[in-house]
């Protein structure tokens, strides 16, 4: 405890809500803006100060100073999303980096003034770096302490060693950031840091209590608090570099076994599961090859090994898929494999499912589905998705199996005019040309306004014979994303009835009869 | 101490399962059906080993698929696994409204010229396996796929032309209702299924029964529970009442009786 406050480094960043709010959201910082929170400003920008606004002001006192404001609600999340990438920056050159807020973030001086030669050196090198990096401005202070050290980058000064006390002591008791014992002090006439750092500790803790006792020490320069270094995120990537390029299946596969076995150690090693795995291939002529996979369980090694060999096949191959799904075939071999967890969980072992049907039935249906996948490809093996739409065929979506179940499109809206129950059992992916002809054999058209020609009655879909309709209803019109023009589609719908007994539904497209579905 | 959790509730998932599902210990290897179809299936229900065959009726669009859907509700509901290969234009939204669970119903829309290796994969780990039937299908692949499920416990419901299976439905007709001349909707269907087999099945049975039902139906002619049946069809019968019950002596549980809409009696 004896021992000095290390040396601190502390980079801040000035109005750090409203540069999150830019980076983020897109709000221009340069304009005037304020981030409230329960309705005061807690930071503004550079011309909204200029205009008046203050930190605590009510919107409303705010918007009254300079009305052109605006105002963005604050978001501790965005602040820190957005203040990432500044803190990898400062790791690009400087070791063990603590995150004081969203906006600061202090190291200890020592090392980068050493290394960089120098602690002004150290601090323009690392606001250079940040402003190159990310492109936001900083400030930095260096002092013994990390408090010291917040208030001296305010101004962006370096105190010497030892002049830390003598820096504090100038400032008023409001630096502290406690502003009921900072009022509070100020009533008893003490007005500096340097008057409070006078009072007797004893009588400072018998008087403000633990939190007082604290910024006495603050105020006095004894910050004893060792920094809370970050740990930087485990680099759980493998990746398998081939000095003869992959460009048969099987070569690949097992390049993919070994990788995966690897992975899969590394994630064991740090108790971590994975649940997307992101696969990266480079081949010989450079060309890059990625894609994501997702998995409603966790991956085990013989499921990324599955997936990866699934995932070359596919591009070795060039071939297999359906309707081009696949990426076109790599001019070159692989020479470079790239695993990259995307999603990891704390693995706690497997919890099976309390009533037997996630257990042994869920384990061999996973197992012989797999190996469908295996034989067919794993596109070929999906479970069908319901979600919101207005037509048989937007309401479900086909997930290859073991992927997310998620829909289309959310159910919650209402869908006004999707088809009431019993839905078709039959689903026509391609709908069908047909047509439509009344009792005097002329075509049944359907205008703008809904009117139909006449009463349908005879179907012919495609080249077969013409069978009669015995019952029918409709129009029933469509109007989707009419305010998108390349999405929009515009129909009339009917449900008919057949003389075989057959029951189908026809939709109106731009003049042509289409059969949609099938009553089966 | 969580590994001890572990184990132990590993161990209980082998011993407890659903009320609904069959009890193997006791030899009741039978996967059930919606009550208005136990009468057409020797077991009344889907035994596992067996082969049940579906038809494609004449002509070829007339309930086959909804009856294949109906089969499977059941059985789905109660937490058996289920497959269905072959069949690109599969409804799922029909299959939901007769309560099949569909993350528990994995589609193999087209199987290829691997249909038979597909098949048999499949038989091993899911309970119920449907397939629409290729073309060039040879008796001797047919035989291997019926003994393999006979051997592996699952069951499987050939929806086309299938020779030798234990039970045949078919659809023979079907005659929708709520369309009119221009207004109303479809509401529910009245279909006549026929089963034939080998063995306890021998004896051809008929059946009517509303395929798809309508809960929504405040009024059903000429019967009194139809007022109840409004009330509970809903949520007890799904889409699915027997017109005409097979055999007068098919038991039934009550809670669904009120479910029975009685047609034309014969």
């Amino acid at each position: 405890m004896s021992a000095a406050p290390a040396r601190t480094l502390l980079l801040w960043c000035p109005d750090w809500p409203v540069l999150a709010a830019e980076i983020v959201d897109g709000v221009p910082a340069t304009d005037p803006v304020a981030v409230l929170h329960a309705n005061r400003v807690v930071a503004c920008s550079e011309r909204a100060r200029a205009e008046g606004v203050r930190r605590g002001l009510r919107k409303r006192e705010a918007q009254g100073r300079c009305p052109q404001l605006t105002a963005v609600e604050y978001d501790p999340g965005r602040d820190a999303r957005a203040f990432e990438p500044v803190v990898a920056a400062v790791e690009e050159l400087v070791a063990a980096v603590e995150v004081v807020r969203p906006g600061a973030c202090a190291v200890a001086a020592r090392g980068p003034s050493r290394y960089l030669g120098g602690e002004e050196a150290a601090a323009e090198r690392i606001v250079e770096h940040v402003a190159q990096a990310c492109a936001v401005e900083s400030q930095v202070g260096i002092a013994d302490g990390v408090f010291a050290a917040g208030l001296a980058a305010r101004d962006g000064r370096v105190v010497p060693p030892g002049g830390t006390p003598g820096f504090l002591a100038d400032l008023p008791v409001e630096a502290l950031g406690r502003p009921a014992l900072a009022d509070l002090l100020r009533r008893l006439g003490v007005r500096t840091l340097g008057d409070f750092a006078a009072l007797p500790a004893g009588d400072v803790l018998a008087r403000f209590g633990f939190d007082g006792a604290l910024a006495h020490r603050l105020a006095a320069g004894r910050d004893h608090r060792p920094l809370a270094v970050r740990q930087p995120p485990a680099d759980l990537a493998v990746t398998a570099d081939h000095d003869e390029p992959l460009d048969r299946v099987d070569a690949a596969a097992f390049a993919a076994r070994a990788l995966a076995e690897r992975l899969h150690d590394r994630l064991a090693a740090h108790g971590l599961a994975c649940t997307r795995l992101g696969i990266e291939a480079v081949t010989a002529h450079g060309q890059e090859l990625h894609r994501v996979w997702r998995h409603d369980g966790l991956l085990t090694t013989a499921a990324i090994a599955d997936r990866v060999r699934w995932q070359l096949d596919g591009w070795l191959s060039g071939s297999t898929g359906r309707a081009g799904t696949r990426p076109t075939r790599p001019t070159a071999g692989i020479i470079r494999l790239r695993l990259v967890p995307d999603g990891v969980v704390a693995q706690a072992g497997l919890q099976p499912g309390l009533w037997g049907e996630t257990g042994e039935d869920r384990e061999r249906a996973h197992r012989a589905l797999s190996r469908v996948q295996g034989i067919l490809g794993p596109e070929a093996v999906v479970t069908a998705v319901l979600g919101g739409g207005r037509s048989p065929a937007d309401q479900v979506r086909l997930v290859p199996w073991g992927d997310e179940r998620l829909p289309a499109r959310p159910v919650p809206p209402p869908w006004p005019g999707r088809l009431p129950p019993p839905a078709p059992a039959v689903v026509l992916p391609d709908p069908l040309a047909a047509v439509v002809h009344d009792a005097a054999g002329e075509p049944v058209e359907v205008s703008a306004r809904l009117q139909v020609s006449a009463e349908p009655a005879r179907l012919t879909v495609g080249a077969a014979r013409p069978v009669e309709i015995v019952g029918w209803a409709g129009p029933w019109p469509v109007d989707e994303r009419w305010w998108a023009p390349a999405e929009a589609r515009r129909r009339a719908r009917f449900q008919v009835c057949l003389a075989d007994g057959t029951a189908l539904l026809l939709a109106v497209e731009a003049g042509r009869w289409l059969v949609e579905a099938i009553y089966d | 101490m969580a590994g001890r959790m572990m184990v132990g509730s590993a161990a209980l998932a082998g011993l407890v399962r659903p009320a609904s599902a069959p009890d193997p210990a006791a030899g009741h290897r039978v996967l059930p059906v919606a009550p208005e179809l136990t009468g057409l299936l020797p077991n009344r229900g889907l035994r596992r080993g067996s082969t049940i065959a579906v038809a494609t009726g004449q002509p070829r669009r007339s309930g086959g698929t909804s009856l294949v859907l109906a089969l499977l509700a059941e059985a789905s509901r109660a937490g058996s696994w289920c497959a269905v290969v072959g069949v690109p234009t599969f409804g799922a939204g029909a299959a939901a409204e007769l309560g099949i669970a569909l993350d528990r119903l994995a589609l193999v829309p087209h199987p290829g010229p691997e249909w038979a290796t597909v098949i048999a994969a499949l038989i091993d780990g899911v309970d119920v396996v449907v397939t629409a039937v290729p073309a060039a299908v040879t008796a001797s692949v047919a035989n291997r796929l019926a003994a393999r499920a006979r051997q592996r416990g699952s069951v499987l419901v050939p929806y086309g032309r299938w020779d030798g299976a234990d039970v045949t439905l078919q659809v023979v007709r079907g005659a929708w209702e709520g369309l009119g001349q221009g207004r109303g909707r479809l509401r529910r269907r009245e279909v006549t299924v026929s089963a034939r087999g080998r063995g306890a099945a021998a004896r051809p049975k008929e059946i009517k029964v509303w395929l798809p039902g309508d809960g929504l139906t405040r009024v059903i002619p000429r019967s009194a529970p139809a007022v109840a049946a409004s009330a509970t069809g809903r949520s007890t019968a799904g889409r699915l009442r027997p017109v005409v019950p097979a055999a007068a002596s098919a038991p039934i549980d009550p809670s669904r009786r009120a479910a029975l809409a009685l047609v034309a009696p014969t």
